[in-house]
């Protein structure tokens, strides 16, 4: 189902991904686990079209993202890491304009939000502007947005970040419930370690832009003689604290919310 | 066909939702409108070019819709910040319909912003000479807004944060206002004046817009339909391929 081949991506000098290969089959869920800056988020843009790679290749559903972009577009959905709302609409808005941008019929479209809004806690809540939620609730609004469309690959990038454990039993059921109900094929990146061992099939551990092993849990805590996926994942990469530097996004962002702009 | 009808609805939405900012951009058009337009009148009178008021109407109008069009089609920097912009460019829809859709968007806002300050400027005093030409007028004012509508789209999918913007503004936006002969008339200006006002493209939206409402138009009617019209296409395609590089 999806397909890479030797990709590299470099931003100028810097490698943010070197040389990495995999392949995830049909209806499995896959995790990518990693350090801060290692790649993992720069591999998800690149697999749904959204940076082009600097080498290697990659197929989507035999498609490749780059010139078929559409194509690939309509059979992924994804869950960002950093927030994608509109915060000056509502939930429903959010919701109704995402599923008119990816053609579900108004019926369905309507059916749907309404099951996932209740599965998500906020159904209650729908006619209110995003900026008015907190944290958790705005992160359980993008996910119930991503798995509007029914998408036949669904990326999940860091997406409990934030979440009570409430949300993210709910989250990691129903996502199991679309992959054995519906087989959808999941990939996934997360920080947390028990999540990836309880849900996902195989484990690919990326550190500063390359695969450094790949297997199921139980081959990785084999493969370093460790007891819990933790301490496996420290075996193999390490225990210094890595640097992500603020970017320009960050100041901007901080300089927006201090304008209170649109 | 779907996605640009949700994405204009989106931009007008949000406008109307913000109430206050639509209060706090009229000020500035009303400051120039009456504390101009009354504090020179006399003045104006005195050099036998008749009443400001009327001459400088047409200017402010023009001036809000491109205040209002260049800052709408900036908010891509926003929308890059608080990651909207990420939603709408992995959806399977292609790009040139969302850049059309925010762009129509975009410019329906500035023409409401337009037509509030006429509104206002009609309460002020100002007559236009008549009722037929105010479609040619809409269409002037339809022009500036698709025109720098692109412009910001453009600057706003080539900048990538706030440091850029307020270079913008005081290297693009004044001063294609401040050249446009919005406050003043073209006739007789000092050569290089002349030639920096000919070099605008706002300069041919208010002399249309001022031959239609006040029938004081420095160039023909014909020539600033053409040039808005040139400049409407060629920007809008200028605007479409930036917005198409753009990567996140």
């Amino acid at each position: 189902m999806i397909d890479v081949e030797h990709l590299t991506r470099k931003f100028g000098e810097f490698v943010a991904v070197h040389d990495i290969s995999f392949q995830v089959e049909r209806g499995e869920i896959f995790a990518f686990l990693g350090p801060n800056g290692a790649g993992k988020t720069t591999t998800i843009k690149i697999l749904t079209t959204l940076l082009a790679p600097t080498a290697g290749t990659v197929r989507i559903d035999g498609l490749d993202p780059t010139r078929q972009s559409t194509e690939v577009r309509q059979r992924i959905g994804i869950v960002f890491q950093d927030p994608s709302l509109d915060q000056n609409l509502s939930a429903w808005e959010n919701l109704e304009l995402h599923g008119a941008l990816y053609h579900v019929p108004r019926k369905v479209r309507r059916e749907r939000m309404e099951s996932l809004l209740t599965l998500f806690g906020l159904w209650e809540r729908r006619a209110e502007l995003v900026k008015q939620y907190s944290g958790g609730m705005m992160r359980r609004l993008e996910i119930a947005r991503g798995l509007l469309h029914t998408p036949k690959i669904l990326f999940l990038d860091e997406p409990t970040l934030g979440l009570d454990p409430q949300s993210r039993n709910q989250l990691w059921s129903h996502v199991k419930r679309l992959n054995q109900d519906e087989g959808v094929t999941v990939f996934l990146t997360t920080h947390y370690m028990d999540e990836a061992d309880r849900v996902a099939g195989r484990i690919a551990i990326i550190d500063h832009g390359r695969i450094v092993s790949l297997g199921t849990s139980a081959q990785l805590k084999a493969h370093t003689a460790a007891a819990t996926l933790e301490e496996a994942f420290l075996a193999l990469t390490g225990t210094e604290i890595r640097e992500e530097s603020g970017t320009s996004t960050d100041r901007m962002r901080m300089a927006a919310r201090a304008w209170r702009g649109r | 066909m779907g996605a640009i009808y949700v994405l204009w609805l989106r931009e007008l939405k949000r406008y109307l939702r913000s109430r206050v900012q639509i209060a706090a951009s009229l000020g500035q058009p009303l400051l120039y409108l009456l504390a101009l337009g009354y504090g020179l009148s006399p003045v104006f009178r005195r050099g036998g070019e008749g009443n400001y008021i009327e001459f400088v109407a047409p200017g402010v109008i023009a001036m809000t819709v491109l205040f209002s069009s260049l800052f709408s089609g900036i908010q891509l920097i926003w929308d890059r910040q608080f990651g909207f912009l990420k939603e709408t460019l992995v959806a399977p829809v292609p790009r040139l319909h969302i850049m059309i859709g925010r762009t129509c968007g975009a410019a329906t806002t500035s023409l409401i912003q337009g037509l509030l300050v006429t509104a206002v400027a009609v309460a002020a005093g100002f007559r236009p000479v008549s009722i037929g030409s105010l479609p040619l007028g809409f269409a002037f004012l339809v022009l500036i807004a698709v025109v720098f509508t692109a412009v910001g789209t453009t600057v706003g999918s080539t900048l990538r944060d706030m440091q850029g913007f307020q270079m913008v503004m005081n290297f693009l936006v004044m001063p294609i206002f401040f050249l446009s002969g919005a406050l003043y008339p073209l006739e007789h200006l000092p050569v290089l004046l002349a030639i920096l006002t000919r070099m605008d493209p706002l300069t041919y939206g208010v002399d249309g817009l001022r031959g239609a409402l006040i029938a004081r138009g420095h160039f023909s009617p014909a020539l600033d339909l053409a040039v808005m019209g040139g400049l409407a296409v060629a920007l809008t395609l200028v605007g479409a391929w930036r917005f198409s590089r753009i990567e996140i």
